[in-house]
C-alpha cells in the first residue's frame, strides 16, 4: 500500500520553479530518502505536504485522500507530523509542555471545559501527559521532562522535535534534516530511533545530507534537481546512476 | 502545607478591607480590583498568547454601554444584563478581530489603538440614538442579589473581589489545559505551532472573544458603581494602563498580573501628593523593566504538571524503549 502519493507537483516563486512537475511514492511502513543538491527544492516539497505552502498544480494523496490545499492543522490530524530544518521548539516552555503541543490535535477538550476544568477535561489532561511521558521515554529524554527547550544541547533538541512529532500520532513523519548538527555518536542513535520508529509502522520520509545515514536507513532513495526527480530506487542503484553522480558533480556519492 | 499557606494569608487579607477599611481606601481597592481583573482578561490576549493589543477598553465600553441601555431602557436588573453584556463585547471582538487576527506586532498594535478610538467616537456621537453621546448614560439602577442591594463601597468591595477570585481561579485552570498551552505555543513560534496541530487562527480568535466576553462583564460591574456610563470612561489611555499593568507586572503571569494592578492603580493613589510625577513615573518603571526585567516583575513561568504516577510505570521493568517494540495497545 502507498501512504503518500505525489503527482506532477508544481510550485513556481515568481518567475522561479522551485518544484517542477516532481512525482514520487513513499510505501507504508517504508523510509524514504529525499535527496539532492542545495536549492533542488526539496524543503518547498516538504511545505507543499505538510501544507505550508499550496501547489500551483498537481495533486498530493495521503492514504488515498487528496490533501491538497488543507490547512498545515488538519493535515497534522490526517496523520502527517514534521520536524524543521531549523529547530523550531517553543523554547521558553518545558521539554514536557512541548510535546504535548502535538498531543493537541488528537484532544477535544474546548475553551468552556478548560475554564471549568470538567471531569472530561481532567481525564483527557492525565491521558494526555500518560502519552507524552512515553513519548520522552521512547526517544530516551523522560528524565529532561521538566527544563526548558532552549536549554537543551543541540542533539536533544532534535530528539525533543521528534518526540513531540510522534505524540502527534503520525501515520507518516516527516523528518527535514534530523540529523543536521549532530555529532557522529548522536547520528548513530539517530538512526537507531528511525528504525525503532519504522518498527512502530511509521512510515518516514527524511531530507538528509549525511550520506551514511540515507544510504543505512533508507529503502528507497527519490533523487531531485531543479525541482524534478531524475532518479528513484534502492540505494545501491541510485548510488551508480550516471545522472545521479552527474547532478552531485561527478563526486562518488560515498565522498559526500 | 507550607504552600497552602500564600494563598491562604491572601484570603485573610482580602477579607479585612471591609472591616477596617475608610470608604474612601475602600473605593481605591475596588478601582484596583476592576483593573485587576480587566487585566487578567487581557492577559489572555497579551500575555497568554503575545498579541499586542491595546485597545481593550473598547471591549469593556461594550458591554458597559450594553447594561446602560438595557437597564435605562428595558429595566432589565443590573446583574441580568452581565452575560449579556460579556457576549455583546464578545460578539463584537469576534466581527472586530476576524479580519486583523493575522497580523503580527506592532500592526496588531496599531488596528487595535484603532478601534478603541473609533469605538470611543461612535459612542460620543451618540451612534443609533441609544448611546447618548457625550454625556453618556445616567441613573444606571444597582445591583441587586437576591433582593439585596449593593451600593456601599464595602458591598461593592465584595461584589468586585468576589469576581476576581473566580476570575483567578479560572484562568489559572485555563493556563494548564490545552486551551492555554495552545495559546502559548502561538505566542512562542506561531508557524511551529501550526505545524504540529494547532489551529492558530481560532485560538488567537478565541483569546480575542474570551478576553472580550471578561471585559464586558467588567462593564456591568463599572456602570453599576458609578450610576452612569460616558465614553470619558474608555479613553485611549485607559487601555494604555491596562497594557501597562499586564506588562509591568508579567505578562502570562497571574500573580504578576495583580501586583501590577495594585502598583499601577493603587500607588497613585497612596502618593497623591505626587500626582505630576505620575506620568514620569509610569515610564521610567516601564524603561528600568524592559531593560533589567523584560519578562515582567514576575515572569511568566513554564507549567509544572504532576507526572508522579505515570513516572513510576516508566521506571517499572519496561521494554527497553530502543527495542523496536510497539508499546502502544
Amino acid at each position: 500500500m502507498i501512504v503518500l502519493s505525489l503527482r506532477n507537483l508544481v510550485k513556481t516563486f515568481g518567475g522561479l520553479v522551485a518544484v517542477a512537475s516532481a512525482s514520487f511514492d513513499v510505501e507504508d511502513g517504508s523510509i524514504v530518502g529525499l535527496i539532492g543538491p542545495n536549492g533542488a527544492g526539496k524543503t518547498t516539497i516538504f511545505n507543499l505536504i505538510t501544507g505550508n505552502l499550496t501547489p500551483d498544480a498537481g495533486e498530493i494523496f495521503f492514504t488515498n485522500h487528496s490533501i491538497k490545499g488543507l490547512a498545515p492543522h488538519r493535515i497534522v490530524a490526517n496523520g502527517i507530523a514534521r520536524t524543521f530544518q531549523t529547530i523550531r521548539l517553543f523554547e521558553n516552555m518545558t521539554v514536557l509542555e512541548n510535546v504535548l503541543a502535538g498531543r493537541h490535535c488528537r484532544m477535544r477538550a474546548g475553551m468552556l471545559s478548560s475554564l471549568l476544568r470538567l471531569p472530561r477535561q481532567r481525564r483527557e489532561e492525565k491521558l494526555a501527559l500518560k502519552h507524552c511521558l512515553e513519548e520522552l521515554d521512547f526517544v530516551g529524554m523522560v528524565d529532561q521532562r521538566q527544563n526548558l527547550a532552549r536549554n537543551l544541547a543541540y542533539g536533544s533538541q532534535r530528539l525533543l522535535e521528534i518526540a513531540r512529532a510522534l505524540a502527534t500520532e503520525p501515520r507518516l513523519l516527516i523528518l527535514d534534516e534530523p540529523a543536521g548538527g549532530m555529532n557522529e555518536q548522536e547520528t548513530g542513535s539517530l538512526i537507531d530511533l528511525i528504525r525503532a520508529i519504522q518498527a512502530r509502522g511509521i512510515s518516514i520520509l527524511l531530507i538528509e545530507h549525511d550520506m551514511s545515514l540515507v544510504m543505512e536507513v533508507c529503502k528507497k532513495l527519490v533523487v531531485l534537481e531543479y525541482g524534478g526527480v531524475i532518479a528513484a530506487g534502492p540505494p545501491e542503484v541510485i548510488k551508480n546512476d550516471p545522472k545521479v553522480i552527474e547532478a552531485y558533480l561527478g563526486q562518488d556519492l560515498d565522498d559526500l | 502545607m507550607i504552600k497552602a499557606l500564600p494563598p491562604a494569608l491572601v484570603a485573610f487579607l482580602l477579607l479585612l478591607p471591609p472591616l477596617v477599611c475608610s470608604n474612601y481606601w475602600l473605593d481605591v481597592l475596588n478601582a484596583i480590583g476592576v483593573s485587576a481583573i480587566l487585566a487578567f482578561s487581557l492577559n489572555l490576549i497579551v500575555g497568554q498568547a503575545g498579541m499586542f493589543h491595546m485597545g481593550h477598553a473598547a471591549f469593556c465600553a461594550v458591554g458597559a454601554y450594553t447594561t446602560a441601555i438595557m437597564n435605562t431602557a428595558l429595566g432589565t436588573p443590573v446583574l441580568w444584563t452581565m452575560p449579556l453584556a460579556g457576549m455583546a463585547a464578545g460578539f463584537f471582538a469576534l466581527l472586530v478581530a476576524r479580519p486583523i487576527i493575522h497580523l503580527r506586532g506592532d500592526y496588531l498594535l496599531l488596528v487595535t489603538i484603532g478601534i478603541v478610538e473609533i469605538v470611543r467616537i461612535a459612542l460620543t456621537q451618540d451612534i443609533f440614538g441609544l448611546t447618548g453621546g457625550a454625556n453618556g448614560i445616567a441613573g444606571i439602577d444597582r445591583p441587586y442579589i437576591f433582593g439585596f442591594r449593593i451600593y456601599k463601597p464595602s458591598h461593592f468591595y465584595w461584589l468586585i473581589w468576589g469576581m476576581a477570585g473566580v476570575t483567578i481561579v479560572l484562568f489559572s485552570y485555563l493556563e494548564r489545559s490545552r486551551f492555554g498551552r495552545a495559546l502559548n505555543y502561538i505566542r512562542e513560534d506561531n508557524l511551529a505551532a501550526d505545524g504540529i496541530g494547532i489551529n492558530s487562527a481560532a485560538y488567537k480568535l478565541g483569546a480575542f472573544v474570551l478576553g472580550a466576553f471578561w471585559a464586558g462583564m467588567v462593564g456591568t460591574i463599572l456602570v453599576s458603581k458609578m450610576t452612569f456610563v460616558s465614553p470619558a470612561f474608555f479613553t485611549f489611555w485607559e487601555s494604555v494602563v491596562l497594557f501597562v499593568i499586564v506588562i509591568l507586572g508579567g505578562a502570562g503571569n497571574l500573580k504578576g498580573v495583580l501586583l501590577g494592578a495594585f502598583l499601577v492603580t493603587g500607588l497613585p493613589e497612596a502618593f497623591r501628593d505626587f500626582e505630576g510625577m505620575r506620568m514620569f513615573c509610569y515610564g521610567a518603571a516601564v524603561i528600568l523593566l524592559m531593560i533589567f526585567r523584560p519578562g515582567g516583575l514576575l515572569p511568566s513561568r513554564p507549567g509544572d504538571y504532576n507526572v508522579a504516577e505515570f513516572m513510576k510505570k516508566l521506571a517499572g521493568p519496561a521494554p527497553n524503549p530502543r527495542s523496536g517494540e510497539d508499546k502502544r495497545p
